[in-house]
């Protein structure tokens, strides 16, 4: 009996003492082409390289959890990741249950639609329009802050809503440029879709661009982060990433 | 944990069970509908009997929330149907449309099923998992008719249709109540796939709260405490319906009183 406390009492510190050097991060895994699941199950992305540069620059190493986007911030206000990798944007409601790093990216929302579509982006144009985001995204605020009265679908990934503007069953979809761009645009289901009006940058909606979430009592982890984004887009370890998936810099 | 959440969005949630239970209602309906031929047809065999067999295999072989997504993402994949009618109804029956009709706008295309929309999916995927589940239940109870009761009606002179639709199919119906209670009640919780496929039912609710406040229980919790009451008052209402059509099975003692949801208690002797 004695033994086995002992037993398990050595394996909470050895655990414990093997936590300290692996960071555990929350990514997504349907963000293409921040975050996307390979065949094999395994996560790769803009995001992941930069969880693992920032890893690398601590002197750590990251141990990547797939997270559905709806139990992201749940799942790490109970401790079951340390940090948000998930082109999380920094804003104001967010900061109400975590903390934020510095950004480590940001681009402007824009919507997508048919590439013949013949109406245009506001409250007359999109009246009888039915609009697809993804669930709990800073586009489902924009949505329901500017245009209340639009038809609004939500899904729980952003896969989804490609594979509903694809079908035709939304007339445009709303989410990050880049990922619209990469994630579907250049892909063969985007083929007949472009971007449709302006880009948007609304600080009361899409904040401050995307940042590192972490719990707000972690403030060493925070400003710890905060550096090495700093220090990896200093030494070129960001612009080497930024390279691999885009042509132009998105800091 | 912050429950003002689900009161301060009581409106979303009355949606939500709005959609939840018509949605389970017209699925459990029109399964009912395919359910009768389809219990029929396996009784008699033949190749009518080995395609219900098949349907009821595919379906109780598979689960609901494949057999959603297939039909809401898969299908649509295909241009074949994007281009056809099974995706959208001719536009004349979408402009054939009833303005302010109860502050609604209907159009004769709502009411024919539409792939293109989320909620024609769902109504069609639960209708046929709903109808193979019930097929079998039904069937078993067909199956399980005394013989004596159909001979005696044909005895009377019925014909195999009034015999059909008199005697075996009332008796097995009757038979098959409290496992169709169950199947009712399996079908309530099973809509709660509909989320998935973009519908705001109880649990689509829940899940946009969670999201949009960024917090994992409060959403689940409230969609969980309605489940329980619909399921509550089903449970309640299947216990006054078993009541009434097996009153002849019910052998308690002359003395036993009613206990809770109508179910009769034996006193015990003093």
């Amino acid at each position: 009996m004695k033994r086995t406390f002992v037993a398990a009492v050595a394996s909470i510190l050895i655990t414990g003492a093997a936590s300290a050097e692996t960071l555990k991060v929350c990514a997504e895994g349907a963000y293409p082409p921040f975050s996307v699941t390979t065949e094999s199950g395994a996560l790769e992305g803009f995001d992941i390289d930069i969880a693992n540069a920032l890893c690398d620059e601590l002197g750590m190493t990251c141990e990547i959890q797939a997270t559905e986007w709806d139990g992201i911030i749940p799942a790490l206000l109970e401790k079951k990741c340390d940090a948000i990798i998930a082109s999380m944007s920094i804003t104001e409601e967010r900061k109400k249950r975590i903390d934020f790093t510095t950004k480590y990216y940001n681009t402007p929302a824009k919507f997508i639609a048919a590439d013949d579509a013949d109406f245009e982006i506001s409250a007359d144009g999109l009246e009888d329009k039915i609009i697809g985001v993804q669930r709990g995204t800073i586009h489902q605020d924009f949505m329901e802050g500017e245009y209340p009265d639009v038809e609004l679908k939500l899904y729980g990934t952003q896969d989804e809503v490609y594979l509903d503007l694809a079908a035709g069953r939304v007339d445009a979809i709303m989410q990050d440029s880049i990922a619209g761009k990469e994630g579907f645009l250049d892909q063969d289901q985007g083929k007949g879709f472009a971007f449709i009006g302006g880009s948007y940058s609304v600080p009361k909606y899409h904040g401050d661009g995307a940042g590192i979430g972490v719990r707000k009592e972690d403030k060493a982890l925070k400003y710890a982060l905060s550096a090495a984004i700093e220090a990896i887009l200093k030494n070129g370890q960001y612009g080497f990433i930024n390279a691999k998936y885009f042509d132009f810099h998105i800091y | 944990m912050n429950f003002d959440l689900a009161f301060k969005h009581w409106d979303l949630f009355a949606q939500g069970v709005w959609m939840t239970l018509h949605l389970t209602a017209l699925s459990l309906f029109i399964g009912m509908m395919i359910a009768v031929p389809t219990a029929f047809a396996m009784l008699r065999g033949g190749i009518a009997g080995n395609v219900a067999h098949g349907y009821v295999y595919l379906f109780r072989g598979t689960p609901l929330i494949v057999q959603t997504y297939l039909l809401y993402y898969g299908l649509s994949q295909f241009e074949v149907i994007r281009d056809s009618w099974f995706w959208r109804p001719p536009s004349y029956l979408r402009k054939a449309c009833v303005e302010d009709f109860l502050y609604w706008k209907i159009c004769v295309s709502d009411f024919i099923p539409s792939l293109r929309s989320a909620w024609w999916c769902a109504v069609i995927a639960f209708s046929l998992n709903s109808g193979a589940y019930v097929a079998e239940i039904l069937r078993g109870a067909l199956k399980n008719t005394p013989k004596g009761e159909l001979e005696a009606a044909r005895a009377m002179g019925l014909t195999d249709k009034q015999v059909r639709k008199l005697i075996h199919l009332p008796s097995a119906i009757r038979r098959a109540l409290p496992q169709y209670g169950n199947e009712v009640i399996f079908m309530l919780h099973g809509s709660s796939v509909a989320s998935v496929i973009t519908l705001q039912d109880i649990l689509g609710t829940g899940r946009t709260i969670n999201a949009k406040y960024y917090v994992a229980y409060e959403g689940f919790l409230s969609a969980a405490f309605l489940y329980l009451c619909i399921t509550y008052i089903l449970v309640f209402l299947f216990r006054a319906v078993e009541r009434h059509y097996l009153k002849h099975l019910n052998i308690a003692e002359p003395s036993a009183k009613r206990g809770w949801f109508g179910r009769t208690v034996a006193v015990p002797a003093r």
